[in-house]
């Protein structure tokens, strides 16, 4: 005949003598204190979002979807974001086209192809600590070279001249989550490719970057929102003193032209003194960190939605 | 009699028989080769940094009056260039943003490596990397908007509204989420069995989270403490925005009032930059300040490097 078991199981009890009746003050308080810590930064977070939708909110009820198609202008009460809107959309190409295809390139090369030389090992080195250099160090190489060795090509204090600059300051950036994404493919699946007599290319082309793919994808997506909130170096480059250059002339000669995007018409908002562009800088806020909030989240709902476990 | 393995003629297979088609052996090697140019794109990144660097901070010093370089302030449109001043910003800035995310940042990190259930941990860990998006242009903004006037001028009294214990608690939330993710990484790599002989001979959580994990990941903390401070010494928005000092400024280390960072100082000296132009030092100056702090942030993150390396090899 089976027992029935009443009361505490012996588990409970064996536990229970073990630990005490005493509670671990000093225990309770530690974990508190490190709980804290983490509300903290969360609590940071929290306030940071709540004054700017407080402060700007009122810009958007005012006058609508009007603030994100005026142009700049000194008056607070007409001044909108259009131009950094397209300033900043149309550098993000120059990321996109210049910064993706030889970052991911390089981390191919450094992945699938590179033996363990003392060059290659400096490639990387080289690279880990280009990721490191502040980002307005990028800025000064970009006004050395872009601005003014290249003048002839670039125009200048220009629109090309920023966004290449942000493409060379996102390529390591670039190049080591990409290289994170090759890395994780498990090599199995490569020996398989060169079992049935692929060639290493074959293999990276038909096997490695489909499964890699994901996570190749969370990483460009990350760092082009990165290089869409950089200020210094677009700023040292000259994005406060230009206007976006628009209208009459040729698409060609408004990328060699003056140009302003979203995060340095923040700067040169919060720069004024008058308080009616308080509003105005937060309303701005708003719309960049929704840009960027949106795409992190895209970038971090794909990494957890494709994230396999081999 | 032993056959053995035959070719197309008859012969025995050789090895030049089992390679690939000439054609694919060069698509191959043209498709190597365009790959190794993209790497090698870095190298030449690097090289123009440092060319343009070295050039220009050579034709500055060479240019300017060495007695101004160790005068009474940073105040470049008077040919006044002193070094300790942006120097002293510097430090200041960054030691309050290392008193703001040390504590935060390590204290996150073990929350979330020892204690978090996994749960709360695939919750938190997406909101801190949200925390670390957000670009320091905005977070100058709120230094200068809330930081400041809420917290700084209601506990310091006499505070100015631009001061640089704002600018270095904002740099400081800046650094916090980036201090947490490397020392995380570093407390999850210290290995299972060592925390379940703490366990085995008695210690509780606390005690094995502060004289096992921690110890054990010194190297890996020591690692993102050091990027830290190489992250905020290079941090430009927040302090140009919420520091103040745009036009120069004396020395000064009083974190109450307003002050000049070597970031700082190359932020407002490009914002002025179509007057710089006249002002005949002004403009390689700004060359040489970023000279010096690619040095300062290039030996950090060499340093910090090593530290994280010693984590991998030990476990």
């Amino acid at each position: 005949m089976a027992t029935t078991v009443t009361g505490p199981s012996p588990t409970d009890v064996v536990l229970k003598s073990l630990r005490g009746s005493k509670v671990d003050v000093k225990s309770r308080l530690f974990e508190a204190a490190l709980l804290f810590a983490l509300s903290i930064s969360l609590l940071f977070l929290v306030v940071l979002l709540a004054d700017v939708l407080v402060g700007g909110i009122g810009v958007f009820t005012d006058r609508g979807m009007g603030f994100l198609t005026a142009d700049l202008s000194s008056l607070p009460n007409i001044a909108g974001v259009s131009q950094g809107i397209v300033g900043s959309f149309l550098m993000m190409f120059f990321v996109v086209g210049l910064a993706f295809p030889s970052g991911i390139g390089a981390a191919i090369y450094l992945e699938e192809y590179a033996k363990d030389t003392p060059l290659n090992r400096f490639l990387i080195v080289n690279i880990r600590n280009l990721a490191g250099v502040p980002s307005i160090v990028f800025g000064l190489l970009g006004l050395a070279i872009f601005v003014q060795a290249l003048e002839g090509f670039t125009g200048g204090r220009s629109m090309i001249a920023g966004g290449i600059t942000l493409a060379v300051l996102v390529l390591p950036i670039v190049i080591i989550t990409a290289s994170e994404a090759l890395r994780a493919v498990p090599e199995s699946i490569r020996e398989a490719g060169f079992g049935v007599g692929a060639t290493r290319w074959e293999v990276v082309r038909h096997h490695v970057l489909p499964i890699a793919a994901p996570g190749i994808l969370t990483g460009t997506v990350l760092s082009l929102s990165r290089a869409l909130g950089e200020t210094a170096p677009i700023v040292l480059v000259g994005a406060v003193t230009g206007f976006l250059a628009t209208g009459d002339q040729s698409f060609a000669e408004q990328l060699r032209g003056p140009f302003v995007a979203l995060p340095t018409t923040i700067f040169n908002w919060a720069s004024l003194p008058q308080a009616e562009f308080r509003a105005n800088t937060k309303a701005a806020i708003i719309v960049l960190l929704g840009v960027i909030l949106v795409a992190n989240a895209l970038a971090i709902f794909l990494r957890n939605r494709y994230e396999r476990k081999w | 009699m032993a056959q053995g393995v035959q070719g197309e003629a008859g012969a025995p297979l050789s090895a030049q028989d089992l390679r690939t088609a000439p054609h694919r052996r060069r698509k191959e090697a043209l498709v190597m080769r365009l790959f190794q140019a993209f790497a090698a794109l870095s190298v030449v990144v690097s090289a123009l940094i440092i060319l343009s660097l070295v050039g220009k901070a050579f034709g500055f010093i060479s240019a300017v009056d060495l007695g101004n370089l160790w005068s009474e302030g940073w105040f470049p449109r008077r040919n006044l260039f002193d070094i300790k001043t942006i120097f002293a910003g510097t430090m200041v800035i960054s030691l309050i943003a290392m008193i703001v995310a040390t504590p935060l940042g390590l204290g996150a990190a073990l929350y979330l490596s020892e204690y978090a259930a996994p749960r709360v941990r695939k919750i938190v860990k997406p909101v801190l990397e949200v925390l670390a998006g957000i670009p320091s242009v905005v977070l100058g903004v709120f230094a200068l908007t809330w930081i400041s006037p809420q917290l700084i001028q209601r506990l310091l009294s006499g505070a100015e509204l631009f001061n640089m214990a704002a600018a270095g608690i904002a740099v400081g939330v800046l650094v916090t989420p980036l201090v947490a993710s490397v020392a995380e990484d570093a407390f999850r790599a210290v290995p299972m069995p060592l925390r379940e002989a703490s366990y085995g001979l008695g210690a509780r959580k606390r005690s094995t989270s502060l004289k096992i994990v921690f110890p054990a990941a010194i190297s890996g903390v020591v690692a993102a403490l050091i990027i830290g401070i190489s992250r905020a010494i290079g941090e430009t928005m927040v302090v140009a925005i919420a520091a103040g000092a745009k036009g120069g400024s004396l020395f000064t280390v009083d974190p109450t009032g307003p002050g000049q960072t070597m970031t700082g100082a190359m932020a407002s000296l490009a914002i002025g930059s179509d007057q710089v132009r006249g002002a005949d030092l002004a403009f390689p100056s700004l060359f040489f300040v970023g000279f010096l702090l690619f040095l300062i942030t290039l030996v950090l993150n060499v340093a910090s490097e090593r530290f994280v390396r010693r984590v991998r090899q030990r476990y």
